[in-house]
């Protein structure tokens, strides 16, 4: 399947100056360091026009043009020369109307897009009066409890006009739902809602680890709401296919790669045999990929995933219109290479990830703060993250021109071998009957954990340098960094606001509303319309749970380490 | 517990435990793991732990120590309330380390209600190996 048939192609002679060089460094001495991509893989000395793949400038280039088939180098035509990257700062934290502030503040500062990022209990189905909630609300994200939190949440902001990122997966059709009503009462109909929320839950039994329901349910609402949106919802995307949260687990730039797209093909089956029509929700997937500090290798990675989706979607699924094939991606910067030692340096590390994203040809772009690895981050180092994507966009000249390392003897011999790589995982994914048997079986969960655990003891072991952790730690003293602290009263308002939300409503629309929840899910009806009711009548994101959970069950992991 | 005679070549007892509702699991595993291939006993209780589920867990297992990872930003609620529960089951044997995202302002606290460790980013798995061993030695041995 992969586009490289080793044995039919005929390599380009050596030249005599290629020659000469390899006898030359073969009597030279090389540093006693691994040369190795931060995935382990083995890296060449020198990469020549014999390390480019096959068939270029034939029928089926694998390289080609930017905005064709296969889109190795770029989704567009005009990629950053028609239109920027939208810089998209991911927040949230607090109530509503502390988040709601910093979205404003984001706004008011040049960022073009929003992203939600939501607390704990929200992203595991509690509400905040929840045992289990305690102590977690409002600390990793916004606590949204109901329907009303939402619509604070957006307060004063045009719905209709500014594009909404929500990162929630195993109660994604609740928040839509209630992100559909919130925008309904302000007057702006589904249809102008333009978006994305992640509702990738094979990725949370894999790596994020914040489920509701077993698999098949969870996957079934899936379905449900990646239906509904292609009939209501022309500018909403939902699903937005993670590997970030699969590489931030441990997972090598392969398995990040191989794991995601397997994920966004169960998806695009899910839907097809539900008799959806691939090109009518094929458009609206996206996808969302880390952008670790091997700089090469993260670029290889998203020409790759391009390629790949590409090939799967007009070939096997059999997609029509371009649009089908076209592998749109957020790329946001690694959480896990951010050190708590000598943070400044953070910022660095950031800037470079954050080009391999703009180089790999990202769609949106959110850039970490330099201290989060020790808190939320404040706004002054939000704002830094924010202006090293500007100086990249406006000072750098590296948006002059399309994919400018396409072609690059090394980009390109790299980008093939993450193809070569990501085929073996779906081969053996395939063995094992296909991406949700292999999560059951806590395949990929094992594979993360293993490269999670040796790229550790390569740190430990010093024979990969982590700068101020393990190397060059003078400075790691003064600890002068300002944290923002999140307010324990906030955590109280929130329940007092949730009582008082469930002291208001009619509690009769509310049961007869959960009943009829309940007595759907145990049929084929799509549930969509039916969480729509659930908003409308106020009822909140635990109730909802707990109703379906009742139906369903709930998930319990058999830990792998 | 009670250390008699004989039982010195009993291996350390670790549970590994992730309180409260964060699914950040890469560090606790890789501990888990480390631990083990260090020679102890380790028992990791999975994701989503009440601290009451992670008492029960420590007393039904006879731990020597107990590792808990938290990234959410919750320590400094869900470990005063293990701690506490802890001392209400008359479980004062126990080292109680914790690990993850906590700064530094809050260690001082951690620490003056028993934690005998905080590890933050970057400590490396030989550190927190070598401290349950000693820590955990020290507790079990008789004087």
């Amino acid at each position: 399947m992969s586009t490289t048939p080793a044995a039919a192609h005929e390599l380009p002679a050596m030249p005599v100056a290629e020659a000469e060089w390899r006898r030359v460094y073969g009597l030279s001495p090389e540093r006693d360091v691994p040369f190795t991509t931060l995935s382990g893989d083995a890296i060449r000395p020198l990469y020549t026009e014999r390390d480019l793949p096959p068939g270029i400038g034939g029928d089926e280039d694998p390289i080609g043009v930017p905005g064709a088939y296969p889109f190795t180098r770029g989704v567009y035509p005009s990629m950053y020369r028609g239109r920027l990257w939208t810089m998209r700062q991911f927040a949230g934290f607090g109530t509503a109307e502390e988040t709601n502030a910093r979205f404003r503040y984001l706004l008011d500062h040049g960022q073009t897009g929003l992203s939600t990022a939501f607390d704990m209990p929200s992203l595991m189905g509690h509400d905040s009066d929840h045992p289990l909630s305690l102590g977690e609300v409002g600390r990793e994200g916004v606590a949204v409890d109901t329907v009303d939190d939402m619509e604070t949440l957006f307060s004063g902001i045009p719905l209709g006009e500014v594009s909404v990122s929500m990162t929630i997966n195993a109660p994604a059709a609740i928040m839509l739902a209630y992100y559909v009503v919130a925008a309904e009462r302000t007057g702006v109909p589904a249809t102008q809602l333009a978006g994305t929320i992640q509702t990738d839950i094979l990725k949370e039994y894999i790596a994020q680890k914040e489920w509701c329901f077993p698999i098949d349910p969870a996957m079934r609402l899936v379905g449900d709401m990646i239906e509904w949106c292609s009939g209501h919802m022309p500018r909403w995307h939902p699903v937005s296919i993670s590997g970030y949260h699969i590489r931030e687990a441990g997972a090598t730039a392969a398995q990040e790669l191989a794991f995601t797209l397997r994920d966004g093909l169960t998806y695009v089956e899910e839907a097809v045999e539900r008799g959806l029509d691939v090109d009518d929700f094929a458009p609206r997937l996206s996808f969302f990929f880390n952008a670790q500090i091997d700089f090469f290798e993260e670029i290889a990675k998203y020409r790759a995933a391009r390629r790949i989706w590409a090939r799967e979607m007009r070939e096997r699924f059999g997609g029509k219109d371009p649009k089908s094939w076209l592998m749109r991606f957020h790329t946001q910067t690694a959480g896990v290479s951010l050190t708590a030692q000598q943070p400044l340096n953070n910022i660095i590390r950031t800037t470079v990830e954050a080009l391999a994203g703009v180089l790999g040809g990202t769609q949106s772009l959110h850039t970490n703060s330099y201290d989060e690895a020790l808190a939320l981050p404040t706004e002054e180092a939000v704002r830094i993250a924010l202006r090293t994507q500007q100086i990249i966009a406006h000072e750098t000249g590296v948006v002059n021109t399309i994919d400018p390392l396409g072609g690059s003897y090394f980009v390109e011999a790299l980008t093939d071998e993450m193809e070569r790589q990501a085929y073996a995982y779906f081969a053996k994914i395939d063995e094992l009957g296909g991406m949700v048997a292999a999560v059951k079986s806590g395949y990929p969960q094992r594979e993360i954990a293993d490269a999670a655990y040796e790229l550790q003891a390569e740190i430990d072991a010093g024979r990969r340098i982590v700068v101020g952790v393990n190397r060059f730690v003078e400075g790691n003293d003064g600890d002068a960094t300002l944290l923002l602290k999140i307010d324990p009263e906030g955590e109280q308002r929130q329940i007092a606001k949730l009582a008082a939300n469930k002291a208001a409503r009619d509690n009769a629309l509310v049961a007869s509303t959960l009943a009829e929840l309940k007595a759907a899910a145990l049929t084929d009806r799509n549930l969509m319309p039916l969480l729509l009711d659930a908003a409308r009548a106020r009822i909140s994101e635990g109730e909802i749970v707990h109703a379906l959970q009742e139906v369903w069950g709930d998930y319990r992991e058999t830990p792998v380490f | 517990m009670v250390a008699a005679a004989g039982e010195t070549a009993r291996k350390i007892r670790v549970v590994v435990a992730k309180p409260g509702l964060d699914g950040h699991d890469r560090g606790a595993k890789i501990i888990a793991r480390a631990l083990r291939d260090a020679g102890m006993e380790v028992i990791y209780t999975g994701l989503h732990q009440t601290p009451e589920q992670i008492v029960e867990t420590v007393i039904q297992e006879d731990a020597d120590a107990v590792g808990l990872s938290i990234l959410s930003g919750a320590h400094m609620t869900l470990v005063p309330r293990i701690v506490a529960l802890l001392h209400e089951q008359d479980v004062d044997d126990v080292v109680v380390t914790v690990g993850g995202t906590i700064p530094a302002d809050d260690i001082p606290e951690l620490r003056r209600l028993g934690v005998a460790e905080v590890f933050t980013p970057g400590a490396s798995t030989q550190q927190i190996i070598d401290f349950i061993r000693t820590s955990s030695d020290r507790g079990r041995t008789p004087v």
